[in-house]
């Protein structure tokens, strides 16, 4: 059929130049040598000047992975990843560790700001006052640059890169590291341990808001290297922080591997919310190329009244392997998941949440919307259980799918596990097309069919843009836009 | 002015419009009226150019130009307007979203610069308020929850809003109680104007009564049986379609 080709073309057209964040820097930067054993780890570490005891945490956790099998439940397909055929290491040769971003290589920071991301702290306060943030860039392995520390210092906010905070904090990052995830929780968070390089490190101070919405910008640059960030967000009691983390990457044909590991923990009566939007390279229409993201993100509501929320919006990614979860263990607790994940192309995404409730009147929130177009496959995979202690323990669950064209594939799968006979559990579900009719009625209002299906889908993902901060929202709103062109037949 | 010339159309290979032949020129108010099953809504939609109907021969001209060439969006920004028979919800998307997309891009394809947002909000309240639309409405998702009437005097909103052409009314009467029914003909009296004519489908004299039209069509087996001025509704009130229907069958 003449329509259904020209749909494959345009969708083919498109899908590539639609990824606008699809260049690479040319900078020259420093590997280790390909694969992965102890003097590799020891390497890693090394690199980072670190203390014995952290140096032994990683090796532990190598020695561990050796031991474990990568795991094959999630409805995902993929060649076999050679383990030793990635670099576990790659750093800008020029970053020595930069005192200011005066020291920074100009190359980097004009990589941020095709990314739309201002690391100069005086341009943001140039701009507009209200929309502040505090940014970590992290490029491949390192972290590039961390702004507005003086300020949030004042606060008493603790907001740097983590490969610094095993120096000047050790005491936090011993008690807290591993602490949600542990070492040996699962494949990639194992080998997460053995390897991380940089990524995040946040402590609230008890009782101190922060002052502003703190940010992780995660780029991936070179070829054939995986990134293993490690973030570690700490609210002491009585705190509050927001939180948002984004993701890009170059195009490349070959697929590149992402595992990160996040931990939150929320004592008693402090708040996190942790953003993401995540725009990693999905591979082109055939499916060629996108990064493997498989990660590990978890919060622990360690206090009573302790409150956890995540909010996702994932457009990017080959392959999505993705599951923020809450443990709600203290009393009176609270924990919110909500989603957007949107597939198209080829893109593989099994993603949801877990709500494990230990702690009495504990309850929970999961607001999962997903959208599949193209030839792509989304699942939502979600865990509610209520331990026999958790007395009280309520949950709702919203499960939305929405299919744009014949080729997509949605599914949902609820695994709900209750100890407690005073649980209460709700899971709603609902799968819907976007109709011809919908479509024809707005391109007869004069909207082309790309505007009326970004219209018709922000309509359908809108109680979730609404979690998302200010700021984010609007970028979130345009990225969703971007990831359906040409998926309309 | 928008002319049809000798369209025929199917739809899955069974034929719909055979030969159909219709003019409404500039500032005419045309009735097309007819049995159920007889063409009057995919006459509607092949004009609209909503896919799936198969245009076998014939032209769709308006102010010369033919507009089965274009796709739907095309059309609406030629100056096509479809209230339709039953208008489309649209959950989580703000009836004001809705106008205020569907208004710019109609100003983006004229080559005009988008409204600003007070000016269009002025706008779609007054607009609202002269149709009985109450604001909270605006906020509601486009549809969603609306009763029968809600949707129609949207429909008329947004005709308002988009200032076509040639607006076509698919059945807006069916579902409407007698006052919604007026509010509903006075909002299209309002837009009546030179450069603007109107395409009623209806199956009863009754909106005749509020839209009072230039011309009459009787539109039977898939063509126009009959042409003539208002008498021609009230004399199909008495005596039917039975004579139609019979005649060309």
């Amino acid at each position: 059929m003449a329509a259904v080709k020209e749909t494959v073309d345009r969708v083919k057209a498109i899908d590539v130049d639609a990824y606008k964040y699809g260049f690479v820097t040319d900078i020259e930067s420093e590997k280790a040598p390909k694969g992965l054993n102890e003097d590799i780890v020891r390497f890693i570490s090394a690199k980072k000047n670190e203390p014995e005891w952290m140096t032994e945490w990683r090796l532990d956790a190598y020695r561990r992975w050796l031991t474990m099998d990568e795991p094959t439940w999630a409805r995902v397909e993929y060649p076999k990843i050679d383990f030793q055929d990635l670099y576990y290491y790659a750093a800008p040769k020029s970053m020595a560790g930069p005192k200011s971003l005066d020291e920074v290589d100009p190359e980097l920071l004009r990589t941020y700001e095709k990314l739309g991301i201002p690391l100069r702290e005086q341009e943001i306060l140039a701009g507009v006052q209200n929309s502040r943030v505090a940014v970590d860039a992290v490029f491949d392995s390192v972290s590039v640059a961390t702004t507005f520390r003086a300020e949030l210092a004042k606060a008493g906010v603790i907001f740097c890169p983590i490969s610094e905070a095993v120096h000047s904090h050790p005491e936090l990052v011993k008690k807290y590291l591993g602490s949600v995830v542990p070492v040996t929780d699962n494949y990639y968070a194992t080998l997460n341990s053995a390897v991380f390089s940089d990524g995040s490190f946040v402590y609230i101070p008890p009782g101190v808001r922060c002052p502003m919405e703190l940010s992780t910008y995660f780029r991936i640059n070179e070829r054939n290297t995986g990134q293993f960030e490690r973030t570690l967000i700490i609210a002491d009691a009585g705190s509050y922080v927001s939180y948002l983390e984004g993701c890009t990457a170059p195009q490349r044909d070959e697929n590149q591997l992402h595992a990160a590991v996040v931990e939150l923990i929320a004592h008693e009566d402090a708040e996190i919310k942790y953003s993401t939007v995540q725009n990693w390279f999905p591979g082109d229409a055939e499916g060629k190329g996108g990064i493997y993201n498989f990660v590990t993100k978890r919060g622990d509501c360690r206090g009573d009244r302790s409150k956890i929320s995540w909010t996702q919006v994932e457009t990017g990614s080959a392959i999505t392997w993705k599951y923020p979860s809450c443990i709600l263990r203290g009393d009176e607790s609270r924990g919110e998941f909500y989603s957007i994940a949107i597939s198209n192309g080829r893109q593989q995404v099994d993603s949801g949440t877990k709500m494990i409730h230990l702690g009495k009147n504990t309850t929970s929130r999961i607001i999962s919307k997903g959208i599949s177009a193209g030839r792509s496959n989304n699942t939502y995979r979600g865990q509610v259980s209520a331990h026999r202690k958790a007395t009280g323990a309520r949950n709702f669950t919203n499960c939305d799918s929405l299919l744009i064209g014949h080729d997509c594939g949605a599914h949902t799968v609820p695994y709900i596990e209750s100890k407690n006979a005073s649980a209460v559990f709700e899971h709603e579900a609902t799968t819907s097309k976007i109709s011809e009719d919908q479509l024809f009625y707005c391109t007869q209002r004069g909207l082309s069919e790309e505007e009326a299906t970004a219209l018709i889908v922000n309509g359908f993902v809108r109680d979730v843009l609404q979690q998302l901060p200010m700021e984010f929202a609007v970028e979130a709103q345009k990225l969703i836009a971007i990831s359906l062109e040409g998926s309309v037949g | 002015m928008l002319e049809v010339k000798n369209l025929h159309v199917s739809v899955g290979g069974r034929k719909i419009l055979d030969g159909l032949n219709l003019t409404v020129k500039d500032g005419e108010v045309a009735a097309i009226m007819g049995p159920n099953g007889t063409g009057k809504s995919t006459l509607s939609y092949v004009i609209a150019g909503r896919e799936d109907y198969e245009v076998e021969e014939g032209e769709v001209l308006l102010d010369g130009v033919n507009i089965l060439e274009m796709d739907a969006t095309e059309r609406a920004n030629a100056g096509v307007f479809l209230a339709f028979q039953y208008p489309l919800e649209i959950p989580g998307v703000a009836t004001m979203t809705f106008l205020k997309a569907a208004l710019n891009a109609q100003a983006r394809a004229k080559g005009q610069g988008e409204l600003q947002t007070p000016e269009f909000m002025k706008k779609v309240r007054e607009a609202a308020q002269k149709l009985g639309v109450a604001q909270d409405m605006l906020k509601r998702p486009l549809n969603v929850g609306f009763s029968g009437g809600e949707k129609k005097r949207m429909e008329i909103l947004q005709m308002a809003l988009l200032q076509p052409k040639i607006g076509i009314l698919d059945e807006t009467d069916s579902g409407l109680d007698i006052d919604a029914l007026r509010i509903v003909a006075d909002g299209v009296n309002a837009l009546r104007a030179q450069d603007r004519s109107f395409l009623v489908i209806t199956h009863y004299q009754r909106l005749l009564d509020y839209i009072k039209p230039d011309t009459v069509h009787v539109m039977a087996r898939g063509k126009i049986a009959r042409t003539g001025g208002p008498e021609l509704a009230l004399e199909l009130e008495k005596s039917g379609y039975a004579a139609f229907t019979g005649e060309a069958a």
